[in-house]
């Protein structure tokens, strides 16, 4: 018996009003409990593109992906979780951090490979790039200063290699002429 | 052409072949009311907007095209919301227009705003917000796209009134509707054909599962050319009564929580299923935990989504019905499986006594008596519309349907309510049907206003009200799981001969059997609509019965006394 597992979904929707919220709804509607989902436009325009974590055992992936193309906007989906990618996930953290504690969160900041985006005399706010681990690798180091705030964009992956991704989306037929509906 | 947004309304849907949509106006959908006279579409006044919806589903499910329901904003729109899931459910094809605020006021809470594609979008298949006129002709002709391809299912179009108000040079659109994304028909693969056609040619005790995919597909022939090479019986859920041959001799019956005794007990013990068009609701399976456990299981499906969601299946053929039949037919061997048959017909000895049929009459009125004489009276021929209940089960028990297309019931969403504005739908698709309306006391009086609409259209539908003075449906659960406590299942309803009369139709009572074929008679003969108001007995129940997520064959059976007096009617 195949046990879920965590997953990772690429998809390319139409960049119409209401795309985001028919993806979200599908996802209350039946039930899948996402760990991320992350929005953004592509190199075409009137695409975007979606990253979506969640946990799924192997049917449950494939009616997810039927499911998902059962939406009118949904173009193209993608299961990357046993494909060899790059995955990201940026992360600002503003930490407490007085003029005795400074240099110790600065160094910390070094060992993670993260930047300073601001100083004040109380606190740091710190950027950081990298695979969820890492973030909450840097997260349970900088807790004990006392974290003041901190917002994640949430997973965006890419496959490694000279992928077919885009070339395979060439394929999708163009919307009819007299189709411009909203 | 200059032409106005409300006017592309209408040159779009005469176009996609609409002659006939059923409405109600309001302040934002009054441009298009004001042009529609130019044009040769019939406008239904319904009673309701909720009539509206469940109208175009019952002209879908009769005709096989789109229905279409108009209504304005807020709270016209709401007002179709329970037809509009209703045919999500049931994948019926509707498409709804609605009116809408100016865009300018869009967000601003305006005088009857409602966000009807936010409210909406979970029980459609898709909808739009259109706010420019030049979006109008695109969208409505996406929607009749959407309706109908592939899974068909409901799609609303929300226009605002400065869309309708506006003008533009119009071009009638020429040509298909492309969607980029959208990919509603595939084929099954060759290779999971082959493996269907191995596991049938191995099969002993195999099982066809018919539903209402066959139905859609106008796949019935296909299915019968099937059944009769390779020798399966095949049983049909609710839904897929009809599509094949109720009188055909490996036609088994109904499945399921009201299905017959042998057809749940047959599927317990095939080693083969064959899933044509259906999705293993829960009504159909019981507890998925002990579903056909000995049973291999083939799942043809036009929606890939609905492969291994309930039921885990050994090969999922993703296409159209028909298609995929056509596919399978050639390759499967000649077979007879006499020795299954005779084991089905076993386990059918057993339960036919119990039939309600083999009733001794005394002077009591059974709503299986209705049903059983209306279809003799009907010779099994009539369109018939059920609503939601007890009621609805005995006609799937009792009125064999031989033909596709001729049951028209809510199943998924099971709303009360629905049969008479279907019916009346239906009317329009089936101008010679006679056309039977089969509902509880309960249900008629949720929509009974569109009796009104009958009698102002000139629409002759056979209302036959199964009138037992309960919910009937909830007091029988009541009965057997809550101790029998009636909690606000008695009802009391108005006299519905008068209430016939006061719309200016006919209204006929019945209370003993020896009455029907006579009230049949003079409601045929009646021009409009008639009301039969049959009394039946008040307590009965529907057998047998498969408690909600009770093993499937672990079924509630008629109790023997009055049963073992079995003998003709
Ligand atoms: C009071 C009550 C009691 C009920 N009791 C029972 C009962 O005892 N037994 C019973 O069977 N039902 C019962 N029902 C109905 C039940 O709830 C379901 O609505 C019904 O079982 C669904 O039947 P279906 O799967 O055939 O149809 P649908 O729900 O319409 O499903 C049809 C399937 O076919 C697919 N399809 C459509 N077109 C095609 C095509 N061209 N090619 C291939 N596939 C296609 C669709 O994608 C869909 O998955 C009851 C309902 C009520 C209200
Ligand atoms: C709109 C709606 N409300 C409630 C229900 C729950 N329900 C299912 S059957 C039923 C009783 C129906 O009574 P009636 O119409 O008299 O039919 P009967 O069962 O007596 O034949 C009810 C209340 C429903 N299906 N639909
Ligand atoms: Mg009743």
């Amino acid at each position: 018996m195949d046990r879920p597992i965590l997953r990772t979904f690429i998809a390319y929707v139409e960049d119409r009003p209401g795309v985001l919220n028919r993806v979200a709804s599908l996802f209350r509607r039946r039930a899948y409990n996402i760990e991320s989902l992350s929005v953004g436009r592509t190199h075409i325009a009137g695409i975007s593109r979606l990253t979506l974590v969640l946990e799924a055992d192997e049917d449950g992936a494939r009616r997810l992906e039927a499911n998902l193309y059962k939406l009118v906007n949904t173009l193209w989906v993608r299961d990357v979780t046993h494909t060899a990618s790059v995955a990201r996930d940026l992360a600002l953290i503003k930490v407490k951090a007085n003029a005795t504690t400074r240099a110790q969160v600065l160094q910390l900041c070094e060992v993670f490979r993260a930047r300073t985006v601001d100083v004040a005399p109380e606190a740091l706010t710190i950027e950081i790039t990298g695979t969820g681990d890492k973030i909450e690798g840097l997260l349970d180091v900088l807790r004990p200063f006392g974290i003041i705030e901190m917002v994640r964009t949430g997973m965006i992956v890419m496959t490694r290699g000279a992928e077919e991704a885009e070339a395979r989306f060439d394929s999708i037929p163009a919307r009819s002429a007299d189709s411009g509906a909203a | 052409m200059k032409r106005t947004g409300a006017q592309i309304i209408w040159e779009v849907l005469v176009r996609e072949g609409v002659d006939v949509v059923f409405g109600y106006p309001g302040g934002a959908i009054m441009p298009a009311y004001d042009t529609i006279l130019g044009y040769p579409i019939r406008h239904v006044l319904v009673r309701h907007e909720q009539g509206a919806a469940h109208m175009a589903d019952g002209y879908a499910r009769a005709s096989g095209k789109v229905g279409v329901a108009i209504a304005t904003s807020g709270p016209g729109a709401t007002n179709l919301v329970t037809g509009i899931a209703t045919a999500m459910l049931d994948s019926s094809p509707i498409v709804c227009i609605t009116g809408q605020v100016p865009s300018k006021l869009l967000g601003t809470d305006a005088f009857q705003e409602t966000d009807i594609t936010g409210v909406t979008l979970p029980i459609t298949k898709h909808n739009y917000l259109v706010t420019e006129v030049q979006d109008i002709a695109p969208a409505i002709r996406e929607a009749f796209y959407i309706a109908r391809s592939g899974r068909p299912g409901p799609v609303l179009v929300d226009i605002t009134k400065d869309a309708q108000q506006a003008s533009m040079d119009f071009e009638p659109p020429k040509g298909e509707v492309r969607l980029p994304g959208y990919r509603p028909s595939q084929q099954a693969i060759q290779t999971e054909i082959e493996k269907a056609i191995e596991l049938i040619d191995e099969a002993e005790r195999p099982l066809i599962l018919a539903g209402q995919g066959i139905v859609r597909a106008e796949a019935t022939r296909e299915l019968l050319s099937f059944v009769e090479k390779a020798g399966i019986p095949v049983a049909c859920t609710l839904l897929g009564l009809g599509g094949f041959p109720a009188t055909h001799p490996l036609s088994l019956g109904m499945m399921g929580m009201h299905g017959e005794a042998w057809v749940n007990n047959a599927i317990q013990e095939a080693d083969l299923l064959i899933a044509l068009g259906m999705r293993f609701d829960d009504r159909v399976t019981g507890n998925l935990k002990t579903y056909a456990v000995k049973a291999k299981k083939i799942h043809v499906e036009i929606d890939r989504s609905e492969i291994n969601k309930n039921v885990k299946v050994d090969v999922g053929l993703v296409g159209d019905v028909r298609d995929t039949l056509l596919s399978l037919i050639p390759g499967c061997k000649q077979r007879n499986r006499s020795e299954w048959i005779e084991r089905i017909s076993l386990l059918k000895g057993d339960s036919a006594v119990r039939d309600i049929q083999q009733l001794p009459y005394h002077d009591k009125l059974y709503a299986a008596h209705v049903l059983h004489d209306l279809w003799r009276l009907t010779d099994g021929k009539a369109l018939v519309v059920t609503d939601v209940g007890q009621h609805q089960m005995w006609e799937a028990q009792y009125y064999k349907h031989d033909y596709p297309r001729k049951l028209i019931t809510s199943g998924g969403l099971g709303t009360m309510g629905f049969a008479l504005p279907a019916a009346i739908g239906a009317r329009f698709a089936k101008a010679d049907d006679e056309i039977w309306v089969v509902v509880g006391d309960g249900g008629f009086q949720m929509t009974a206003c569109e009796l009104s609409t009958c009698a102002q259209e000139g629409i002759k539908v056979h209302v036959a009200i199964i009138n037992n003075g309960y919910l009937g449906m909830v007091r029988q659960w009541q009965e057997f799981f809550y101790n029998r406590r009636y909690s606000a299942t008695p009802m009391r309803s108005p006299d519905f001969v008068k209430l016939a009369e006061a719309h200016g139709l006919t209204g006929i009572r019945v209370t003993k059997r020896e009455e029907i074929a006579g009230a049949v008679e003079r409601a045929r003969a009646t021009p409009g609509t008639v009301v039969v108001d049959f009394r039946v007995e008040q307590e009965d129940s529907v057998y047998p019965m498969v408690p909600a997520g009770a093993d499937l064959n672990d079924m509630i059976r008629r109790p023997s006394p009055i049963v073992e007096t079995g003998e003709d009617p």
